[in-house]
Formats: C-alpha cells, sequence, structure tokens
C-alpha cells in the first residue's frame, strides 16, 4: 500500500533526456514550469501539452507511471475543479438550481487549470525518473555553490538530501514491519475516527523514529570508516558534463516556450 | 617481528553521560594482540565480551584510554594517522542496510574514493575491480534496496576493498543473513585472504571461525585464548564455560570421546569429522571379526 510511493524514484535507462546534464534538466524544469504559466489560453496550453507528451515519449518511461504520479495529487485536482466550477459566476448560465450557477466559463477554467497542473506534475516528475538522486543532488550541489561564500552548507545540504533519498525504501520497508508487529499486538489502524486513527499511529511512529536514530548512528559510523570527512578534497566518479545533447534541449524547450508566448500573443 | 596490527594493553571504557553521577562501564581490560600481515583471525566471544569494541579501536573509531593500538607502525591516537588508517583498514558492519550511502550500487562502492580525493577516472576502474571481484559487477545499475541481504553486503564489502585495504575488520557480517548470504559472504571473504589481505572476522558462527588461520576468544574485555582453530575448539569444556559453542562435528566427538570411543576431539570440518568416524568404525568391525 505504502509501497506506491514514487516520488523520487529513478528509473535507470539511456534516453536522450537520461544523459542530458543534470543541472541543465534541472533549469529547463524551471522553464517548463514558465512555459505552462505563461500559457494564458488553451492554444498556448496545447503547445504545452505537445511539449510535455514529446519529453515523455523521448524518455521512454513507461506510460503507466505517469498515472501512478499522478495518483497522488487526485484530491488537488478535484478541489481546483469544485472551486473553479462553483465559484467563477461569469459567462452564459449553463445550469441553474437553487443556490447553485454553473457557468460555462467556469467550466472552461476548470479544465484549462486540471490540465494544467497534469502537465506540470508530469513534465517535472521526469526530472526525478530520469535523473539518479545522485546526480541529482550534486546538480543542486554545483548550482548552490556560489551560496558557499554566504556561508551556506551546500554540501552538506546535498549530502543530507542523498541520505534521505537513500533511506526512504528502507523506512518505508520498516514501516510495514512495525506496523504488521502493532496489528499482531491488536493494534487496531482501521477502525474508528479522524482522532482515533490519527492515535493508532504514534505506536507506528515511535518506534519508526527510534529506529531511525539507530540507523543515522550506525550510517555515520560506516561512512567515517569510508573516510568521510565533508565535503573538504572530495572528487566524484560522475563527472556532471554538458554535451550537445543539453544544447539541443535547451533549445528545444526554449522553441516551445517561444512558441507558447507567440501562441498567447496572436490570440 | 612487528605485526601489522599491534595492540599492547588496550583499555577502554564507555561512559554514560546520562545517568547520575556517571556510570563508566569497562569494555576492554588490557587487551595485547598482535596480527600478522596476511593473517585471517577470527574473533570469538559472547554478547558484550567487548570484540565489537576491539574492532572499532583498531580502525581509529575507538581511541584507547591507555596501552596503544598502532597499525604499520601508525598510533591511532595521532589525529593526522586518522584517514591513513581507516584506508588500510577497513570495517563491514552486521546491517548491510545502515552503511550502503548510495541509491545506486557503483555509486555506493566509490563513496570511499570520493572521500579520498581520487582522480574520477581511477575511480571508476577501481569500483569496477573491487564490483568484480565481489561478484556484483552485473547488479552495478541496480538500487541496493532490491537486492537480497547477501547481495547487499557483498556490495559493503566491495565499497571498503575499492579502498585497497590492506585489512578487513568484519564485525559479525554474516549475522542478518540466510545461510546462503552466509554462504556467498564467507567465500568472498577467504578469496580475499587468499588475495593477501588481512581479515579479522567477529563472528558468532563456529563453522566461519573455523575456516580461519587463528582463533581469538575474548571474554570479559580480555583474550583468553589465542592458538589455530582445532586447538581452540577442540577444549569444548572450557569454550562451553565461556559461553560459546564449538562446531557441530567436534561437538560430536566430543560426545563420543565421553561416551568411551578413541576419537580425538580435534576435528572442524565435517570432511575430518567422516574420515575418523569411518576409521573408527572400521576398527570396531576388524574387532569383531577377530572376536568372531
Amino acid at each position: 500500500m505504502i509501497k506506491d510511493i514514487t516520488i523520487g524514484q529513478y528509473f535507470p535507462g539511456s534516453s536522450v533526456i537520461h544523459r542530458m546534464d543534470a543541472r541543465v534538466k534541472i533549469i529547463l524544469t524551471a522553464v517548463f514550469i514558465v512555459m505552462l504559466f505563461a500559457a494564458d489560453n488553451i492554444q498556448g496550453l496545447a503547445v504545452g501539452i505537445a511539449f510535455t507528451l514529446i519529453i515523455f515519449l523521448v524518455s521512454k518511461i513507461p506510460l503507466r507511471m505517469m498515472g501512478k504520479s499522478l495518483k497522488p495529487i487526485i484530491p488537488l485536482i478535484l478541489i481546483t475543479a469544485i472551486l473553479n466550477i462553483f465559484f467563477i459566476r461569469t459567462g452564459d448560465v449553463i445550469l441553474h438550481w437553487k443556490f447553485i450557477k454553473i457557468t460555462n466559463e467556469g467550466v472552461d477554467t476548470a479544465v484549462f487549470m486540471i490540465v494544467r497542473i497534469l502537465c506540470l506534475i508530469c513534465g517535472t516528475s521526469l526530472l526525478t525518473y530520469t535523473t539518479s538522486p545522485i546526480d541529482l543532488t550534486d546538480a543542486i550541489e554545483r548550482l548552490l555553490s556560489p551560496l558557499k561564500k554566504i556561508k551556506l552548507p551546500v554540501h552538506e545540504l546535498a549530502m543530507m538530501m542523498t541520505i534521505a533519498l537513500r533511506f526512504i525504501p528502507t523506512l518505508i520497508e520498516e514501516t510495514d514491519k512495525i506496523m504488521s508487529a502493532q496489528k499482531a499486538r491488536g493494534a487496531d489502524m482501521e477502525t474508528g475516527n479522524l482522532i482515533q486513527k490519527a492515535k493508532a499511529l504514534i505506536p507506528i511512529l515511535i518506534p519508526l523514529f527510534v529506529a531511525s536514530f539507530r540507523h543515522a548512528e550506525e550510517l555515520a559510523l560506516a561512512m567515517e570508516c569510508r573516510c568521510y570527512h565533508g565535503g573538504e578534497g572530495r572528487t566524484r566518479m560522475k563527472q556532471l558534463k554538458m554535451s550537445m545533447i543539453d544544447l539541443w534541449g535547451a533549445l528545444f524547450s526554449t522553441l516551445f516556450l517561444a512558441g507558447v508566448i507567440t501562441v498567447n500573443i496572436l490570440t | 617481528m612487528e605485526g601489522f596490527i599491534e595492540i599492547k594493553d588496550l583499555r577502554f571504557s564507555y561512559i554514560n553521560e546520562i545517568e547520575e553521577p556517571p556510570v563508566r562501564t569497562e569494555v576492554l581490560k588490557g587487551v595485547d594482540l598482535s596480527i600478522k600481515k596476511g593473517e585471517f583471525v577470527a574473533v570469538l566471544g559472547h554478547n558484550g565480551s567487548g570484540k565489537s569494541t576491539l574492532a572499532k579501536c583498531i580502525n581509529a573509531i575507538n581511541l584507547p584510554e591507555s596501552g596503544s593500538v598502532t597499525v604499520e607502525g601508525m598510533d591511532t591516537t595521532d589525529e593526522d594517522n586518522l584517514l591513513p588508517i581507516r584506508q588500510k583498514v577497513g570495517m563491514v558492519f552486521q546491517n548491510p542496510d545502515n552503511q550502503i550511502v548510495a541509491t545506486i550500487v557503483e555509486e555506493d562502492v566509490a563513496f570511499a574514493l570520493e572521500n579520498m580525493g581520487v582522480e574520477p577516472k581511477e575511480i571508476r576502474r577501481r569500483v569496477d575491480e573491487a564490483l568484480k571481484t565481489v561478484g556484483m559487477y552485473e547488479y552495478r545499475l541496480h538500487a541496493p534496496h532490491k537486492l537480497s541481504g547477501g547481495q547487499k553486503q557483498r556490495v559493503a564489502i566491495a565499497g571498503i576493498i575499492a579502498m585497497r585495504p590492506e585489512c578487513i575488520l568484519l564485525d559479525e557480517p554474516t549475522a542478518m543473513l540466510d545461510p546462503l548470504g552466509r554462504a556467498e559472504v564467507m567465500k568472498t571473504i577467504k578469496m580475499l585472504n587468499e588475495q593477501g589481505v588481512t581479515i579479522v572476522l567477529i563472528t558468532h558462527y563456529m563453522e566461519e571461525a573455523a575456516q580461519a588461520e587463528r582463533v581469538v576468544v575474548i571474554d570479559g574485555g580480555e583474550v583468553v585464548m589465542d592458538d589455530v582453530p582445532k586447538r581452540i575448539f577442540s577444549q569444548v569444556e572450557i569454550m562451553k564455560n565461556l559461553g560459546l559453542d564449538v562446531p557441530q562435528v567436534t561437538e560430536l566427538a566430543w560426545e563420543l570421546k565421553k561416551a568411551g570411543f578413541d576419537i580425538s576431539t580435534e576435528i572442524i570440518t565435517e570432511e575430518e569429522c567422516v574420515e575418523k568416524l569411518y576409521a573408527l568404525l572400521e576398527a570396531r568391525g576388524k574387532k569383531q571379526e577377530a572376536r568372531n
């Protein structure tokens, strides 16, 4: 059940997008977000949708993954839809029953917003699907390295992120084990109201908390044994290197951003 | 000859500062031990005997309270020796999950080399070499959490041998593994020893200790026995008094001897046991024939 979490899961592969420099990918993800929010009509958004589909197909990530990454945001989509449909009062009235008034503009905006969110999640989750977490944190470390000058512990932050990502599956496994252990002792986690359910989580969270301290202690020891002494004098096996692929990727994305802006101006 | 690792009158205590007044537990009470280059030493002792603490003293995680620990002449108390010592003496822990840092096998193996500041090309070469040595090269792009326990532990070992250490300390590396994983890890350890790596194996499994060249038994923070496995395990009664087991075959021989059979207790492998039992049965057969 909790094994379904896919955020931050990497799919090894060798597509063009996999081979792109992680730093470029992060910047292009930002460009992509700008692109989606720059589009202020359906035509502009269509360009964004096309872009999302193209990058997904190029990355060769199975399409069902797209569906999987969208599952957790269903509530968000529903809320967006409801708010837009019921609270936008301008435009032609389609349905009027007692105090409920639905207008065509409301429906249009709802659809527009939902499509935008869908594209946003699909496109951005591609960053973590195609980039190994180490590359990703490495790229963040490099991108943020100018901030070292103002005494921001960039290396330490990147290391923390790597370790956090590394321990997500371990802690999920552990949660499963603890839940089974507590159930075997008669813990009831399914019934009761919200408060009772929240209370039932305490006997799971406390052991999990203790266990993560134990993990941390042992990991720190193991890291020390492997000569870890901070970011100073550290080298990396995989050097981030920009290549022609990155140039083409940047060009391609800029082209689409320009496309969205042109469509905005023309319509 | 001066040993590779020299431990002289080592004392070490843990101090629990939460208690009021602080409680001091003396774990090592004067350990003397010398380990030569290329040796395969198994360390035995029941829980709390101080064997893990001893291992951590060797690679400067724990610093001696009194006495000294030197690795190839380098004193562990000297701050400047810290990294060279840890590079020479690698350590593998019990829980493979808690010693894997990265999310991809090969990147984890590279971790130590990256810390040491090795050139990227050289890292690549050594990582591939280490993964091939432990037989995990095909898994280099896998996520560690999807591997079996034995495989994870082999990745952890690869992460250590990539540093090209001269000695590897293994703190119960097989305790959390199934029999298959245990066999995999033991095979790797023995192979490394054959390549000239000094091995210090802390274990609870007597069958594993029996494969070593030398067994050191620790009890109450002191070395109580130090000999070849055969002579250690043949002292079945002493071992039992220390709360330790002996290999099953040794125990069998011991029970037979107690029952009045003429059999040596210096047996530690199944092959030896079969041989001795066969000889015993043959002798009895001949005796019976003569009587008829």
